[in-house]
């Protein structure tokens, strides 16, 4: 894993030192370090000559970009109405339980976020959620069981295709 | 009033991507007025929600005297209920990216973009190898443009037009004061064509076999045909491509489960149709057909008796006030008192003549908030509570 | 020039520019529409939708401020729909907002309150937000207090922040129900870059943004017997005080200030234009001195151009933005500090008073200086130098609480030894003023000879444009000063940090040709500082500006040197400017800030 600083200035010379670059930046931090703390976003303002304030600002406004530390995988389950109406609560409690943390919350060792989100895309194939950027669908409580055992059982890095 | 006209299934959209070179190159080759000419005859109207006359829109665009235009696609489909954008572009994005292309032909623009929801990152490697696959071929053919993907970050409001420009000029995704509109002032206050994907797709149909064989499908005032995304309550969820004007009855009678109690038309900023206005509901354009005609992106979401409309309106307030930007008043602090409004009603802690305040609040959203999302609230928020009351209260 | 349309407003016809908003059509025609997020000062916003009307053939309203007029639009602004929109919108932001008037700092001074009793919203029906958020109060800068809790999110003082002032403290942040204004990581306004300038209070309609007001420790401080209580009034307060207590912008009140600080019951009530005036001695001989090194001497650690000092607005942004600058700052402390410095001292020892019993009070046109007075190395004194810095508004608010008809008040003059002051002191106010000072000082004591402008007029560096600049050339100088003789003095003045921010970094760039510069962190200067009356917009600020000059023009005195109390301080005290004990109580050093 890059260093902040160096992560930063690497995507800053990829994309720009624009206003108009500050998103995909804010995205290629948040995609190493799972969330943007205040130094990264200082770096960033550094980096691209804004206020600090102008890059809080972009950011907070954003549900994918966290400025809250985040566990390794970030898993967000949608809960807009079709998901809603097709069992996301059973799903919720199901992963409430095995993980031990509730909405909003990480483990303890830094493996998982539990988050909600909202309509991923996926209504016909309810309820759905998001693991970093995967999207698992169709899910069970028993179906959830199985995809966070596999992520427990990771050692490195990297995501399985959609399902 | 019961219509005879029949659920008609139409497959333009996912077939016929194989000759997107040659749809390509014939059409660059054809003059900027022709290509819009051809979309005006076709009367196609944008797939995404809004409805506006797709020709319209690119002959503005053309018009606009300026060195740099741009064209977006707009692939931020966040409605609830809809997944018919991510269908196109994992299964033919060659002719949305056949159809940008065109686009930026007729109006004069050297570089395209897709504005990829964040939620749909996975899409990207796909897309952007198909993305290569596609420049090359422009460069073969000495045809100047290029496309990029520009990644939102979770934010329903950027599909917003003005907001999209805002989102992807690294700022908040605030919607902008209408006027001026996107085909004069949009992406850094250059002349933008922005489309809807499925618009997009649509217009690959028409430039490859002309206007008259969309013309010919739909009904007056909704010409072609449209993908519904089917979810909810039916034992067929899925995308069906299906032609403009059918009867919500017949609709009904293909997807529900023989219990439907309610239709949620075009998503949470959509109307809910109970089961007794299912005959006199078409779905289309607003137009002049007999009963009610909705505007619609495609979503259709079915709810059975063993649903409780209070819980769906819930869900819907809670989505707009998560998902409001919260710039103007009339959306960021109406979607809060009408949210909390039904809880209160339903726990009693407000009598029902509160329903009736907070439907004329509604009805003040939609004529005061600054851009579509607060002045669609009203649609789910009137339709639930005029026709499921007695939900709302007990 | 653009092309002419004509436009209905409820039935009556209109011609305007074709282009103009909605809301200044109305103006013309002399009808008035509510704002609450419209300001003259900045970008249009659209966002409260007060101001929505309707237009005939459209069902949706459109916001007047954000609309343009098409020929033959027919605008209506009084119909049912309007109006009762418009009571839901008032409805709603009073929803979000704390609205315990009686206890609110800006209880009768608030637009959403006028708004509220103009439009009658008696029956407040809908459900309270503010229990619902943990809004809590920032108390923490000594100069500016912000309540959540009272924000109705116009992003007036946002876009103020970012567009006057190019400080970028506030943003929009969040978004939905969650939406608020914050500062980086809603850190207290003290921790962050905020420069104190209070150009937020001024431009917040409601009271969400208020100044850290001293009334009642004033009060407390008067009312002890074993105190003296001494106080100082800058030059910009004098054109600006009558707004609060009853008279047009651009009446000068400085007698009948004067009597209603001697009724309130200070002990002496003195001038800081007296300093402003021994600023000019002190600043002058330093930029002369810097010459002499830079242009003579050669000396490369004498930095050219000198900016000056006596703005703590501009100040703390140049601490926190350029500090590897700080050298270019004078290092004259500003008026209000001199003066402090000198009651507990000079002042003290010539009327044999125990300085540890003085309290030295300012009435300020700024709330920059409250934060200048609690700097740590403001203390030369041994005593806090300034003890508490009052705006104008505040002192308006002790006139009326001690129940002085300010408009009966016969004048009354400045009490002795610090009191006396010239016109070149009470153009500090305005932007150029305290260039225009300087020159009409430093060019007569180089030359021998006035300033080379009729009347003493220097009016290149005059006027509201955001950066100015003038030049003079030193032809013929005296002996002494025979080095400068064929230099072109270029001098600029910046106002508004957005300005000051364009003239430091063409000094980064090496493209800057300046000698001396004037800084003002508020737009207009001091006049338009953050503590001045509510509300603030550029035809006001024109008419202090004008009441400014003409209060130099009146007076029998125009230049720095002449002040017969200046005189006798630097005999009976000082002895000399840039002397050891001008060293000691004038001067300061700067701070290095961070950035971000």
């Amino acid at each position: 894993m890059k260093p902040i600083t160096e992560l930063i200035k690497d995507l800053a010379d990829l994309h720009g030192r624009d206003r108009h670059s500050l998103l995909p930046i804010l995205q290629g931090v948040v995609e190493q370090e799972k969330y943007l703390s205040e130094y990264s976003m200082i770096e960033i303002a550094r980096e691209l000559d804004l206020p600090a304030t102008e890059v809080f600002g972009t950011a907070t406004f954003y549900s994918f970009l966290e400025y809250k530390k985040m566990g390794r995988y970030i898993i967000r389950i949608c809960k807009t109405i079709t998901c809603s109406m097709k069992g996301e609560k059973q799903i919720l409690l199901a992963i409430e339980d095995m993980l031990k943390i509730k909405v909003g919350e990480t483990t303890p060792d830094g493996s998982f976020s539990l988050l909600q989100t909202n309509c991923l895309g996926f209504c016909h194939k309810a309820p759905a959620m998001l693991i970093n950027n995967d999207v698992f669908t169709e899910l069970t409580p028993e179906k959830v069981r199985e995809i966070l055992s596999e992520y427990l059982n990771r050692k490195n890095e990297g995501g399985q295709n959609v399902n | 009033m019961s219509t005879n006209y029949q659920l008609k299934r139409a497959d333009f959209i996912f077939k016929d991507e194989n000759d997107w070179e040659e749809v390509l190159k014939n059409n660059i080759n054809r003059p900027p007025n022709e290509l819009i000419n051809e979309l005006i005859s076709s009367e196609l109207k944008g797939r995404g929600g809004a409805g506006f006359p797709t020709g319209l829109k690119w002959k503005i665009s053309a018009e606009e005297v300026n060195d740099v235009k741009y064209v977006i696609c707009n692939a931020d489909e966040g409605e609830p209920g809809t997944f018919k954008d991510r269908e196109i572009l994992s299964k033919v994005p060659f002719k949305v990216l056949t159809a940008i292309a065109i686009c930026g032909h007729v109006i004069g623009a050297k570089i395209g973009f897709i504005y990829l929801r964040g939620e749909y990152f996975f899409l990207q490697t796909e897309l952007n190898k198909a993305i290569n696959e596609f420049e090359y071929y422009c460069r073969e053919i000495k045809f100047d443009f290029s496309i990029k993907i520009f990644m939102g970050s979770g934010a329903y409001i950027c599909g917003e037009e003005t907001a999209l420009f805002e989102s992807m000029e690294g700022k908040r995704g605030e919607p902008r004061n209408k006027p001026p509109f996107p085909s004069a002032f949009g992406y850094m206050g250059k002349p933008t064509v922005i489309n809807n994907v499925e618009t997009l797709a649509h217009t690959y149909t028409i430039f490859k076999y002309g206007s008259k064989r969309f013309y010919d499908l739909g009904v007056q005032y909704s010409r072609g045909s449209k993908l519904f995304s089917v979810s909810g309550d039916t034992p067929k969820p899925g995308i069906y491509e299906l032609e403009l004007g059918m009867s919500l009855a017949d609709f009904v009678d293909e997807f529900g489960d023989d219990d439907t109690k309610a239709v949620q038309v075009g998503g949470a900023s959509g109307f809910l149709v109970p089961r007794k206005r299912f005959n006199e509901t078409n779905i289309g354009f607003q137009g002049k057909l007999v009963g009610i005609s909705l505007p619609t992106g495609g979503s259709m979401m079915l709810f059975n008796s063993s649903r409780s409309m209070f819980n769906v309106l819930d869900n819907y307030l809670n989505f707009f006030a998560e998902e409001s930007c919260g710039q103007c008043t009339p959306c960021r602090v109406g979607c809060q008192q009408l949210l909390r409004g039904i809880k209160a009603v339903k726990r009693g802690e407000k009598n029902a003549q509160y329903l009736d305040k907070m439907l004329k609040l509604a009805e003040t959203m939609q004529f005061t908030a600054k851009c579509g999302l607060g002045q669609s609230v009203a649609n789910s928020f009137s339709s639930i509570v005029e026709n499921f009351r007695e939900e709302m209260i007990y | 020039m653009g092309k002419k349309i004509k436009i209905t407003i409820n039935g009556e016809t209109v011609e305007i520019v074709k282009g103009t908003s909605i809301l200044e059509a109305a103006n013309q025609a002399g009808v008035i529409i509510p704002t609450l997020c419209y300001h003259k000062d900045l970008c249009v916003a659209g966002n409260c939708r007060v101001c929505v009307v309707e237009i005939a053939g459209q069902k949706r309203l459109a916001p007047a401020c954000a609309t343009p007029c098409d020929e033959g639009m027919d605008v209506l602004t009084n119909t049912l729909k309007v109006r009762n929109s418009r009571k839901h919108i008032i409805e709603l932001l009073l929803s979000e907002h704390n609205a315990d008037c009686t206890n609110c700092y800006k209880n009768g001074g608030c637009e959403l309150q006028k708004l509220a009793s103009e439009y009658k919203i008696m029956n407040q029906d809908f459900i309270h937000l503010v229990p619902f958020r943990n809004y809590t109060i920032d108390m923490f800068s000594p100069s500016i207090i912000k309540d959540d809790s009272k924000c109705i999110r116009c992003q007036r003082c946002v876009r103020t922040c970012a567009e006057l002032q190019g400080v970028n403290a506030l943003t929009m942040s969040y978004k939905g129900e969650h939406a608020k204004i914050t500062t980086f990581f809603e850190k207290a306004m003290n921790d962050v870059v905020c420069t104190n300038c209070g150009q937020c209070i001024n431009h917040c309609p409601t009271g969400a943004l208020v100044e850290k007001n001293y009334i009642e420790e004033v009060w407390n401080a008067i009312s002890d017997k074993t105190k003296y209580v001494v106080v100082q009034t800058a030059p910009a307060v004098r054109v600006g005080l009558g707004e609060e207590l009853g008279f047009e912008p651009g009446e000068r009140v400085t007698g009948k200030m004067v009597a209603a600080l001697k009724r309130l019951g200070f002990d002496a009530v003195m001038d800081t234009d007296f300093t402003a005036d021994l600023t000019i001695m002190e600043e002058g001989t330093e930029l002369l001195t810097r010459l002499k090194g830079a242009l003579v001497d050669k000396n490369p650690d004498i930095k050219l151009p000198m900016a000056t000092s006596c703005s703590p607005g501009w100040i703390k942004f140049i601490e926190h933005m350029y500090p590897s600058l700080l050298d270019h700052l004078s290092s004259c402390k500003s008026p209000q500090q001199m003066f402090g410095a000198l009651v507990k001292t000079y002042y003290a020892k010539a009327r044999n008073i125990d300085p540890e019993k003085i309290v030295s009070v300012s009435i300020m046109p700024c709330t920059a200086k409250k934060f200048e007075a609690a700097r740590p190395e403001m203390h030369d004194s041994g005593y806090r130098d300034v003890d508490y810095v009052l705006t104008t508004r505040e002192l308006a608010i002790m006139i009326k609480q001690a129940g002085i008809d300010f408009m009966k008040l016969k004048d009354a003059h400045y009490d002795r030894l610090m009191g006396e002051s010239t016109g070149a002191g009470v153009i500090f106010g305005a932007t150029g003023g305290v260039m225009e000072a300087a020159l009409r000082t430093a060019y007569e004591l180089v030359t021998g000879r006035e300033v080379p402008f009729e009347d003493l007029k220097i009016l290149p560096v005059r006027g509201m444009e955001g950066i100015k600049e003038a030049s003079i050339k030193i032809e013929n100088p005296l002996e002494k000063w025979s080095f400068l003789d064929g230099v072109e003095l270029n001098c600029a003045i910046a106002h508004g940090l957005v300005n000051a921010k364009k003239v430091m970094d063409s000094i980064v760039a090496g493209t800057s040709h300046y000698h001396f510069i004037e800084f003002m962190a508020c737009p207009g200067g001091c006049l338009g500082g953050g503590g001045q009356p509510i509300p603030t917009n550029p035809e006001i600020r024109a008419k202090r500006t004008a009441a400014i000059y003409a209060e130099d023009e009146g007076m029998p005195m125009r230049k720095s040197h002449l002040n017969p109390e200046i005189t006798k301080i630097y005999k009976d005290f000082l002895i000399a400017p840039l002397g050891e004990k001008s060293h000691k109580l004038l001067h300061t050093k700067y701070t290095p800030r961070k950035r971000y």
